[in-house]
């Protein structure tokens, strides 16, 4: 009992003098906690969506005001009855879109029912079906109330719920694009920086330094087999989403693979940054597991709809360079999107591909210290 | 003085198909220092290890201090001392820290403790660094140190692999005169070395060769064996010989 | 502790009146770390084609003033040339013409011994055949291992495959960091019969070793240790520059021995030296026959008292 007692003393002190492992006692807990309590929320706030009004009736006109009024909408565009739908989503500027059909107060007061119709913006199922649900439910309550004043004849009204892009909601058309970038950002850029902090760990970096190498050949020559490997990586994700669970690609192929070469080159960029400050192989597997895979799957957009996190996290994720692959993905692949709408996003990762790849090359030691 | 501490009878370690040890047959005894010498990947850590209950042979008997190896190996653990080259105390405790967690593990009590304790620091010299971290100490205190931890429970026999590597001239004589000392004392000592002249400081050394002893006398009666003038031809002529 | 010696360059290096020139010149080098001071206003020159030795234990400062050498430190202080190019300027240069062995080999421990040889080869834009007669001795040796992993090679031939790597493109210059380190005796026998083979091709050798013996096998030696030169000469010379008169003694009991003897007023120092101690007395004034007496009183038998030529450890020692 007293050897086990003095054992424990000494893990105590051990524990207690070294700040890495108190960081991760103490810090890292609080740091997932907030993220969790903050990120996963299920609810909506301020959703922009697009109201298409052909009656301009009072009826359309309080239950459209009602659904602004509900503190989960915003009105992104009022829309008028020549813009064309499809359009609208692509440009990423509304997620769903409220239409009332003409003479929609006549119709109601003389047949008892009307028709709105709400068309959202599948490709991520899980806020379209929020969206719906709560507008289904806003404007049923409107019903209600109404009821209860007019006391005539059953009102009705029909809500009918289109899913855009994503008919069955299938959840698969949103993990995928998700899976395939926080998949390529993880080999990448783990690759990568583990590959350079083993040389300097087993201390042959020493001796590739003091040869005639220049430090470009070096890093090239570590990111190219990566390159290729990942290549094949996102091809074969594409290939196993379209054909073993049906993910659609409805936008250019080969814009969808040259999106994905970005990524990757953007990723193994990451991967050297990594390892010029990484000393050895586990500092540079703690921060690619903790610095790129935590944040990709909680703050990326991945599962959780970045529009319900606070301020600050939002501000994080976009700093995260998944998050706006994601959205490049999914307009590729699911709304048939051409590069003229995603454009913004592409810059954004070939800024972020640049950058990185100009600090790694200004870090990269050419000598030991 | 013929009290037998270490018992080896047709010792063989084998890993898949390699033979690191080949039938191996010593004695080892009380109060001797014991060299056990041989070339980088002869087969002495593997057997080291054996002896001190780290790894299990493939076959053979082993006994040590009076105990079975394959049976009894806590009770092994108990009487036996170890220091390595690639480690001996926690940097990141103090002096009186290590003392007293290794105290706890083979079972010192506190008054024990601390009257050793006093000893040891007196007899290195280092009473004012009692709580400073080892870590912070030079390289000649640590080594020292470390043999003085190895042997604070008086075990029957210490296990030094390697002690002295890349410590300057004097200190590791100063380390020598530690092995003496304990020698003195009653504890057998099995140390491997590197440095042939350290070779000479042994009572009776063995030299390894490819999984098997080679030699096992007096370094006096090996130099006359292999009309050597020290233990370095000694050793060269042997490895040569098995070319 | 002894005093201060002032570091002697040798005048009467062979080399020297030969004029072949300085390969290495080392000016006022300092280079610390956080509060240790690694290297500590290091100047010395090596001269074309000689084998030089760094002589010392852990924490000397070897390693430190290779790695500057070798253009991958920058130092606090001072001044280095390789054939004439600075080390912090020059570097590219410097790093086409010198080979290198750093501590641990640093081989690739997954790739055979044929794929190492050949990547050193292509990074210093060569091949294995346009130099193959330089290593042809070593790589003999190892030879029918070469479809082996280098990492499950033996210490001796881990050893000549990285001597091997570092030759592959005829350098000028070779920096050996302990080479021998961790090594079986033979193989570090024929390490340096190797590098003797080498310094007659008219290679430049500077090597870092802690072990003392092989102090003699170079041309010249610089003794160092915490960081700064002890001393530099010819191991010749700095055994006939050893001031004290040394004593080598030896009795049948050789613990009590060390024991009595520093119990005798008379001894200044007294070590071990495998078979015999070494020791000197209070001002060199001691005769063998008064050591002999107080030995025999204390009834010593076996016990011999014989002058003794110092060694290089001793000599280091003498100056720690």
């Amino acid at each position: 009992m007293k050897q086990f007692l003095g054992f424990l003393r000494k893990e105590f002190l051990h524990i207690f003098r070294d700040p890495r492992t108190m960081i991760i006692i103490f810090g890292i807990p609080v740091v997932q906690l907030m993220l969790f309590g903050k990120v996963i929320s299920t609810d909506i706030q301020n959703a922009k969506i697009a109201i298409l009004d052909q009656s301009h009736d009072n009826t359309t006109r309080e239950i459209s005001s009602k659904l602004l009024s509900s503190g989960y909408f915003v009105l992104g565009q009022e829309l008028l009855p020549g813009d064309n739908v499809e359009d609208v989503f692509r440009q990423g500027k509304v997620k769903m879109i409220v239409t009332f059909g003409p003479e929609f107060e006549h119709n109601l007061e003389r047949d008892g029912k009307a028709d709105v119709q709400l068309l959202a913006d599948a490709s991520d199922p899980n806020t379209a079906r929020i969206l719906t649900n709560y507008a289904s439910g806003i404007i049923n309550d409107y019903v209600k109330k109404e009821k209860l004043q007019n006391i005539q004849l059953p009102d009705q009204i029909n809500v009918e719920v289109r899913m855009l892009y994503n008919e069955g909601l299938k959840s698969v058309y949103m993990f995928v694009p998700g899976i395939m970038a926080m998949i390529l950002m993880l080999i990448s850029a783990m690759m990568t920086s583990i590959s350079i902090s083993k040389e300097k760990e087993m201390g042959t970096m020493e001796v590739l330094l003091a040869s005639p190498l220049k430090p470009i050949q070096i890093v090239l020559g570590k990111v190219t087999p990566y390159l290729l490997l990942s290549f094949i990586n996102a091809l074969t994700i594409i290939l196993l989403g379209v054909f073993v669970f049906g993910v659609p690609i409805k936008g250019s192929f080969l814009l969808l693979m040259g999106e994905a070469f970005l990524f990757i080159l953007m990723a193994l960029s990451l991967g050297i940054l990594i390892s010029t400050v990484a000393p050895n192989q586990m500092v540079a597997m703690f921060i690619s597991l903790l610095g790129l895979m935590l944040p990709t799957i909680l703050l990326s957009g991945f599962i959780f709809p970045i529009q319900n996190m606070p301020l600050p996290l939002r501000i994080v994720s976009n700093i995260l360079p998944p998050r706006w692959f994601i959205v490049i993905i999914r307009n590729i692949m699911l709304k048939g999107t051409g590069i003229q709408y995603i454009w913004k996003e592409t810059m954004v990762l070939i800024f972020m591909a640049f950058t990185f790849i100009a600090l790694s090359i200004k870090n990269f030691k050419i000598r030991l210290e | 003085m013929n009290e037998k501490v270490i018992e080896v009878h047709n010792l063989v370690k084998k890993f898949g198909s390699f033979v690191a040890n080949d039938h191996l047959n010593f004695d080892v005894y009380k109060g001797e220092i014991f060299g056990f010498l041989g070339a980088n990947g002869a087969g002495k850590t593997t057997a080291m290890k054996i002896l001190c209950g780290l790894s299990s042979p493939t076959s053979g008997e082993v006994k040590v201090a009076g105990f079975d190896i394959y049976k009894e190996t806590e009770k092994v653990k108990r009487n036996i001392g170890y220091m390595s080259q690639k480690f001996s105390l926690y940097e990141d405790l103090t002096i009186a820290e290590n003392i007293r967690f290794f105290s706890g593990i083979y079972g010192i009590s506190p008054k024990d403790r601390k009257a050793k304790q006093e000893i040891l620091l007196k007899n290195l010299d280092i009473e004012s660094a009692k709580d400073s971290l080892v870590g912070s100490l030079p390289l000649g205190w640590k080594q020292k140190l470390a043999f003085s931890v190895a042997i604070f429970h008086d075990p029957k026999i210490v296990f030094l692999d390697e002690p002295t590597g890349g410590v300057d001239p004097i200190t590791r004589r100063k380390f020598w005169d530690l092995i003496y000392e304990a020698s003195d004392r009653g504890i057998t000592v099995f140390v491997t070395t590197h440095y042939m002249d350290e070779a000479e400081y042994c009572n009776r050394v063995s030299i390894m060769n490819e999984g098997r002893i080679e030699a096992l006398d007096t370094t006096e009666n090996l130099k006359k064996q292999y009309v050597a003038k020290n233990m370095d031809e000694v050793f060269l002529k042997i490895a040569r010989n098995t070319e | 502790m002894p005093t201060e010696k002032p570091i002697q360059y040798s005048k009467s290096s062979p080399l020297l009146m030969r004029g072949m020139g300085e390969a290495i010149s080392i000016q006022h080098i300092s280079k610390s770390y956080k509060d240790v001071q690694a290297v500590c206003d290091i100047s010395f020159e090596v001269q074309k084609g000689e084998l030089f030795g760094l002589i010392g234990p852990d924490g000397a400062g070897k390693t430190t003033l290779m790695r500057i050498l070798m253009t991958l430190l920058i130092q606090d202080q001072g001044k280095a040339t390789m054939n004439g190019f600075d080390v912090i300027k020059d570097y590219k240069k410097i790093r086409n013409i010198v080979g290198y062995m750093p501590g641990r080999f640093s081989l690739y421990q997954d790739l055979t011994v044929e794929e190492n040889l050949n990547f050193f080869a292509t990074v210093f834009k060569t091949t294995v055949s346009e130099n193959y007669e330089l290593i042809r001795d070593i790589y003999i040796q190892i030879e029918p291992f070469k479809k082996r992993l280098a990492g499950k090679l033996s210490g001796g031939m881990k050893q000549k495959l990285a001597l091997s790597c570092a030759l592959i493109h005829k350098p000028e210059i070779l920096v050996l960091d302990e080479p021998t380190t961790g090594v079986d005796a033979v193989s570090r026998k024929e390490f340096w019969e190797m590098l003797k083979k080498l310094q007659q091709k008219g290679i430049t050798i500077l090597v870092s070793t802690p072990y003392m013996d092989e102090a003699t096998l170079c041309n010249r030696v610089a003794l160092m240790q915490k960081g700064k030169v002890l001393n530099i000469d010819t191991p010749r010379k700095l055994v006939e520059n050893y001031s004290r008169k040394l004593y080598a003694i030896k009795s049948k009991e050789m613990h009590r021995l060390i024991l009595d003897l520093r119990s005798y007023d008379k001894t200044d120092t007294a070590y071990a030296f495998g078979e015999y101690l070494h020791v000197t007395g209070k001002n060199d004034e001691v005769e063998a026959s008064e050591f002999e007496n107080f030995l025999l009183k204390k009834k010593h038998t076996g016990l011999q008292v014989l002058d003794n030529e110092p060694g290089i450890e001793d000599v280091f020692m003498d100056l720690m």
